[in-house]
């Protein structure tokens, strides 16, 4: 379909350009552009351990991916997931710090809850900002991300931090808030089925459900929306407090499957990197989780290229920054184009912007 | 100005062979066109048959794929307005081109270099003279922003003669003008063609082009049908050049008798965009099978109306009984519910471009959409599918409506709205930017609802649309109703002049 051919071009496009541009800075660092980009994006693929740190690391993309992704497909602007996914962390270490030897079955489900409803918290003022006083979702969501890192920061130096070391991090969770691994000698824990599960979920309620294509129709069209009756207001605070619990699961995933604890260097910006990937997954939750997927093997890939071609591992943060900057560097163009196309029709045949060059029959 | 007397053996303006691609669409293909000294020659065709597109060829604002323009029989190059407006070439665009915060003498010497202070005193002059000898009369010391439609298509015109045109297009100068204005035009383009000027006339209004044009052509689509004098024609054949058959005469409209009010407004007011009153006490009645139409110079609280009406603006004080409920003040929701089908001004504000043409037919009644929360895609698919055939829109179900052409959007609208068989229907401009074709099929739609009881609020800049369709008129001045008149007895003149802000008694 129409879609997915554009959704590939785009993302055909966003690779070629990070390629063309990070090649230079890979030859200055001594190494052949090929043979890193084979080694950060094919090498991690090749044994069993890789592979699997590979899912691993695309967990926390998939989750902060399908929160940003829901959010813009309503044409709500949630740059917040960073902090929305702190705030889980911290809702879900206090879970799993209060419990003791519950069984897990009673616990991560509640783990999971408080980091949702964390996130959702965190989320609420912008939506409601936004949609009672119209004031704009992109500067409010973002500036509560330092916020929530003030905050894991404030708690790790005083009330939370570890009571033996000292050290800005809370004591373990209880063993029954840990995420369990799902293979062995792996890391890849629970929180990637979740990730999994969340996006089947959103993808379904927006294609298949009587709610998502009101969102859909919030996204694309706000006033006709409006005007077929649909409350906008109720359905971006909707789309923006789920947006929130999704990226608040994140930080409880993060928690309970791999750091057992509050950190503050918990998150790599996996808030942001979720921006990363709803763009270039072109917010169809499938390609979503492939662009987590994709972001991850990089990742992973970076560290070993470091090793193994001895160019510094920071490569991979600089394509992955590139990924970045040229993923909003299309899209724009893309807008630009778009609109510049469209205000031409529109200025020059006047009221007939569309063409008209169909026969009707007058019958 | 070049006088009268001109050798007439060449053409002023002489085009050949243009044409203009855009896309898959050909605006122009082949088209020739020669421009005499002393005519006004009448370019006419339905919208999108390649008017514009040739004038702003003519004018320097768009460069052809093929063709060239002659000018006194040289081979000219336009590569910008500045070229053609120093081959004598002045154009009136559609849309004005004039800056608001500036006063007319000075919008007029815009863009001349030069000494600007006997600049000024020349425009001063000329401003004078002009309304002298062509009847073209504004204030030289008022600002744009305070002058009519009228009056800054007047000064669009000053601007044109200021830089010594000597041919003149006006691209579709009526659409924006009362009948009043109108003939106060024709007056000044008589005294200009008889000064020696070539005169390009674009509308598609066909009594316009009989009554004023030496000699007019005909485009459909992007090519030139036929270039006659204008009085070897009538109308009639005219009308089936432009759609290449003869067009389907307008349905008559059959007397019905009015049934039990449906639409009861009293007393209405509502601010408009800058907050500023656009609606003062409006009141009036509809009965179930009429028409009202609501006349009145575009900004005079039609468009408010239309929202206050279909639950899009709330208003500031009144009621609007809508079929037994009070909807002033009630979101969308509630509008659609009390029965009242609503066809905005833009109808791309009241479709998803984005979104399927099922989709979009299903929007206004969700609840309908799906069983519990899934939704139904079958029956939303066999609803467009039925949708589709009724109302033979040019489309599939699964279709972005914003690939449509005007016409089928506007059907899908009228789909959508017209098989809830709504008591009440609030419709704004159903007919703008449409081809004559689908223009008929609207207005044939809403005489059929009418017919079945429906109470129709008719808004239209189009004077000949209302009255062609309406029994009774009202007439939008500053907000209030300056006039009310039967269709029947209404006459142009006295609706041009409450459309102009005289009061009933004049
Ligand atoms: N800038 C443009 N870009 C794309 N299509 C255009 C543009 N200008 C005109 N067209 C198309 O060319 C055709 C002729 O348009 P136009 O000259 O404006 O017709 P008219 O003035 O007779 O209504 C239409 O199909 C219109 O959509
Ligand atoms: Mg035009």
């Amino acid at each position: 379909m129409v879609k997915w051919r554009r959704g590939a071009t785009t993302a055909g496009l966003i690779l070629l350009g990070t390629f063309v541009i990070t090649a230079p800075f890979i030859m200055l660092a001594g190494a052949n552009p090929f043979a890193a980009y084979g080694e950060f994006l094919v090498s991690p693929l090749t044994s069993r351990y890789s592979g699997l740190e590979v899912l691993v690391s695309s967990i926390p993309l998939i989750l902060t991916g399908v929160s940003v992704a829901l959010a813009f497909r309503a044409g709500y602007w949630n740059i917040g997931a960073e902090g929305q996914l702190l705030m889980g962390a911290v809702a879900g270490a206090g879970v799993g710090m209060l419990v003791s030897d519950q069984s897990r079955f009673l616990v991560l489900p509640i783990v999971i809850l408080a980091g949702a409803a964390a996130g959702a918290l965190w989320a609420l003022v912008p939506a409601l900002l936004r949609v009672k006083m119209g004031i704009d979702e992109v500067v409010t969501t973002l500036l509560l991300n330092p916020v929530a890192l003030l905050i894991v920061t404030a708690l790790l130096s005083g009330p939370w931090a570890d009571p033996e070391t000292g050290f800005p991090e809370s004591e373990r969770i209880a063993e029954s808030a840990q995420f369990p691994i799902l293979v062995p000698r792996s890391r890849l824990h629970l929180g990637f089925l979740v990730g999994l599960a969340i996006a089947g979920l959103v993808w379904f309620v927006l294609s298949r459900t009587v709610a998502g294509l009101q969102v859909r129709a919030v996204g694309s069209g706000p006033k006709a929306a409006r005007f077929a009756g649909i409350s906008v207001g109720r359905t971006l605070l909707t789309v923006a407090l789920a947006s929130g619990a999704i990226a608040g699961i994140a930080g409880a995933s993060e928690v309970s499957g791999i750091q057992y604890r509050l950190t503050g260097g918990l998150s790599a910006g996996f808030g942001y990197t979720g921006i990363v990937v709803a763009t270039l997954g072109a917010l169809a939750m499938p390609t979503v989780v492939l662009a987590a997927l994709l972001l991850a093997d990089l990742n992973v890939g970076a560290g070993s290229a470091g090793r193994v071609l001895g160019v510094p591992s920071q490569l991979g943060d600089v394509i992955q920054a590139t990924v970045l900057l040229v993923t909003v560097g299309v899209l724009a163009y893309r807008r630009y184009h778009h609109k510049v196309l469209k205000s031409e029709v529109e200025e020059a045949p006047g009221e007939g912007a569309v063409p008209e060059v169909e026969e009707v029959d007058t019958s | 100005m070049t006088a009268a007397g001109d050798s007439p053996a060449t053409p002023v303006v002489e085009l050949r062979s243009i044409s203009k691609r855009f896309g898959d669409v050909l605006a122009n293909e082949g088209v020739n066109l020669s421009l005499w000294g002393g005519e006004v020659h009448g370019v006419l065709g339905e919208n999108g048959a390649g008017k514009t597109t040739l004038m702003r060829i003519l004018y320097g604002l768009s460069i052809p794929d093929g063709g060239e323009i002659y000018v006194d029989g040289d081979l000219a190059h336009f590569a910008s307005p500045k070229d053609a407006i120093g081959a004598g070439i002045g154009m009136v665009t559609q849309h004005f081109a004039l800056v608001r915060p500036m006063t007319v003498t000075e919008n007029i010497i815009l863009g001349r270099t030069g000494g600007a202070i006997l600049d000024l005193d020349r425009a001063k002059d000329l401003v004078e003279e002009a309304a002298d000898r062509y009847g073209l009369h504004v204030e030289p010391d008022r600002r744009l922003s305070d002058l009519s439609v009228g009056e800054q298509q007047r000064v669009e015109i000053l601007k044109a003669l200021y830089r010594e045109c000597r041919v003149l297009i006006l691209d579709e100068p009526t659409a924006v003008l009362t009948p009043q204005e109108i003939r106060a035009l024709f007056a000044t383009l008589d005294r200009l063609r008889a000064s020696g000027m070539a005169i390009v006339f674009i509308s598609h209004k066909l009594p316009e082009v009989m009554e004023l044009t030496d000699r007019v052509t005909v485009l459909r689509h992007g090519k030139v049908v036929h270039t006659v004098e204008t009085d070897e024609v009538d109308a009639a054949g005219l009308a089936s050049w432009m759609v290449g058959r003869p067009a389907a005469p307008p349905e008559p409209r059959t007397h019905s008798e009015p049934g039990a009010t449906a639409l009861e407004v009293s007393d209405l007011s509502a601010v408009g965009g800058l907050d500023l009153p656009a609606l003062s006490d409006v009141n009036f009645e509809v009965a179930a099978g009429e028409i009202l139409g609501v006349a009145g110079v575009s900004g005079n609280g039609q468009t408010e109306l239309a929202e206050v009406l279909s639950g899009m603006r709330k208003p500031t004080a009144g009621s609007i009984i809508a079929d037994g409920t009070q909807i002033a003040g009630k979101g969308p929701k509630q509008v659609i519910a009390a029965g009242v089908g609503r066809i905005p001004e833009d109808r791309h504000e009241a479709l998803v471009g984005d979104m399927s043409v099922a989709n979009n037919l299903i929007l206004e009644h969700l609840d309908e959409a799906g069983k519990r929360l899934i939704l139904d895609r079958d029956r939303i698919r066999a609803n467009a599918l039925d949708l589709i055939e009724r109302f033979s829109i040019k489309a599939g179900p699964d279709d972005l409506v914003k690939t449509l052409s005007g016409g089928n959007i506007q059907k899908v609208l009228l789909a959508r709205v017209l098989v809830r068989e709504p008591r009440v229907i609030v419709v704004s401009q159903p007919t703008r930017g449409l081809d004559i074709g689908a223009t008929a099929y609207v207005r044939n739609e809403l005489l059929a609802m009418r017919r079945q009881g429906a109470a129709i609020v008719l808004m239209s800049e189009d004077l000949d649309e209302l009255l062609e369709l309406s029994d009774r008129l009202i007439v939008l001045y500053d907000g209030r109703i300056a006039g009310r008149v039967d269709a029947a007895e209404a006459d142009r003149d006295q609706l041009g002049l409450l459309m102009a802000g005289h009061t009933e008694v004049a």
